[in-house]
């Protein structure tokens, strides 16, 4: 096996948890609630693209062997893609998908906030603009979780439902590996165990006044951001790649 | 404007002399009846298809072929959602509520634009509806920026500004595929033959067959006849489409040195008139997912709500 470059690791998880994550959340375009809700669900669906965008066009650059952010996102076989696992679980419900945004925006808008600090400089450029994006999704997601949580009978167990299926794939975004760990200790990276509990506070925080719990730490699975995925994630590359794949020489 | 006190035949006289002046009426104005019907079905039936619209392209978000091209797709259908909303606020200030409207489309009682019942079979359809369905749209609705209720017109002077944007991008990608590989030049000239027809039939029947025509000209709603219009548009159309190397389906499209305008073969009104009716090839697909997506959603709204119901009782156990 090849040396992996930790930096080029690092976009491409960066970047592919954006892209994931805005591939699903596209996926309420004319299905929200409401009108002004499918707008707001676009608008963080377009977020996480232009990320997604900055992220592997940088993860090409730093491989340097000619390839853009399309042939990354668009050639690539799921095994090689490295985002957490949060991002590639189906949709859901409403329920499900602010859940998820709550607990990826809350962890992301911290990482982000912490990376502008990096002492990579494109990094630290992306995560100036990426660090508000979360932070308004995370507070989007918060009042929605609220609602749904201390809303009716039927929002509050579907909001239940939802961080019980959830919770245990946020752990995911708290791991550290060898390359992490490299990114660390040349501060290219912020370390995300250092703002755990923290970030457990506030997701605690929203729970108590969305009358929630969370369940217990009994499973924590992991494994996305070295290419191991769910079953969900080569269904959703096989839609979103259909067409590069099927014309590779075609530009468009 | 016209004065409360005058007499009801005086009332409508004034009003007209009002309108034929190019003055603007607005929502605190009385206006006759017929005139805020008319302006309901219109703007209502309008905001409709804007959000029935976003569905044919919305098809291709989940498939664009490039981030780039993703990116401005969902731009494009959420900007859609937007129009829909403006116009829902328009009709909203003749006292019709949204949620009648919502209930309306859902019913099937009020009409969207039949165009959007036909399939995007292809990555080239999301090109050709950008370029012709916005094209014709623009067509339609830059004289409606001019029209005399203030909110309409207002709204429409917004609406335009996006739409054009939406048009130049539907033909860009269009370049790019007419430009392409040959598969790509052939799914280009594929989705022209399909959308052609629809889009020639989104100005409405002919002229001698539209019963609302007159009068909605009369009150400057209206300010162009739906064959002139259309004339606008296919002369439009025939130059963009040569820039793109394809073909008009057509063997009868010919220049008419005589009027400077390009004459068409026979417009297939039969089918027109059977779309509308409900039978286009997603006449019913659309409608069901439009149903769906309302009946899904109904928890969540239920829980906002009920959410804010509790707040306000939770609010004024304080203030007690
Ligand atoms: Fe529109
Ligand atoms: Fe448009």
């Amino acid at each position: 096996m090849s040396k992996v470059d930790p930096l080029f690791e690092t976009c491409l998880r960066l970047g592919d948890t954006a892209l994931v994550l805005g591939q699903r959340l596209a996926e309420w375009s004319s299905k929200a609630p409401t009108v002004e809700l499918d707008i707001a669900l676009s608008n963080h669906a377009l977020d996480m693209i232009g990320q997604a965008q900055l992220f592997l066009e940088y993860a090409g650059r730093v491989e340097g062997k000619g390839r853009d952010e399309d042939a990354l996102a668009y050639h690539r076989q799921d095994f090689e893609f490295r985002n957490a696992m949060i991002a590639e679980l189906p949709k859901g419900d409403f329920a499900c998908t602010m859940v998820r945004q709550l607990l990826f925006a809350t962890y992301a808008s911290m990482f982000y906030e912490r990376m502008t600090a990096s002492t990579d400089a494109d990094l630290a450029a992306i995560a100036g603009k990426a660090e508000k994006e979360m932070a308004y999704h995370a507070r989007h997601a918060g009042e929605w979780v609220v609602r749904l949580g201390d809303g009716t009978e039927e929002s509050h167990q579907r909001a239940q439902d939802a961080v019980n299926l959830l919770w245990p794939y946020a752990h995911e975004l708290f791991q550290t590996d060898v390359v992490d760990q490299a990114m660390i200790e040349t501060g290219v990276l912020p370390d995300a165990a250092a703002f755990k509990g923290e970030w457990l506070g506030e997701i605690e925080a929203v729970l108590k006044r969305a009358t929630l719990s969370l369940p217990e730490d009994d499973w924590m699975p992991s494994g996305g951001r070295s290419g191991q995925h769910t079953e969900h994630l080569a269904y959703l590359l096989a839609e979103m790649q259909v067409l590069p794949r099927a014309y590779p020489d075609a530009k468009w | 404007m016209v004065h409360e006190a005058s007499a009801p035949d005086e009332r409508a006289e004034q009003f007209d002399a009002w309108v034929a002046d190019e003055n603007k009426v607005e929502p605190q104005d009385w206006m006759p009846e017929g005139y805020a019907k008319t302006l309901v079905r219109q703007i209502s039936q309008h905001a409709h298809s804007e959000i029935i619209g976003m569905q044919p392209e919305g098809n291709w978000i989940t498939r664009a072929p490039s981030l780039r091209r993703k990116a401005i797709l969902l731009a494009k259908v959420q900007d859609e959602a937007g129009h829909g909303l403006y116009l829902y606020s328009a009709a909203e200030t003749l006292n019709v509520s949204r949620d009648q409207m919502e209930a309306d489309l859902m019913s099937g009682k009020a009409k969207y634009s039949s165009i959007f019942n036909y399939p995007t079979l292809t990555w080239a359809d999301v090109g050709a509806i950008g370029w012709l369905v916005d094209g014709a749209a623009i067509v339609n609705q830059i004289p409606l920026c001019r029209c005399s209720y203030g909110p309409y017109a207002r709204a429409m002077i917004r609406v335009c500004k996006e739409e054009s944007f939406h048009q130049r991008q539907g033909f860009e990608l269009m370049m790019a595929l007419s430009q392409g590989t040959p598969e790509q030049k052939a799914m280009a000239q594929d989705a022209l033959n399909r959308w052609w027809w629809p889009a020639v039939q989104m100005f409405g029947p002919p002229d001698h067959d539209s019963p609302h025509s007159a009068q909605s000209m009369a009150w400057k709603i209206k300010r162009f006849s739906n064959d002139d219009l259309r004339q606008k548009f296919i002369d439009m159309a025939v130059k963009q489409a040569q820039a793109l190397h394809i073909e008009i389906p057509d063997p009868d499209l010919k220049f008419n040195e005589e009027t400077g305008h390009w004459d068409t073969g026979e417009i297939n009104w039969d089918e027109f008139w059977a779309v509308v009716k409900g039978h286009g090839p997603c006449s019913r697909e659309r409608m069901a997912n439009r149903r769906k997506a309302h009946n899904d959603g109904a928890w969540v709204r239920e829980a906002a709500t009920a959410f804010a119901a509790k707040e306000r009782a939770r609010a004024e156990k304080v203030a007690a």
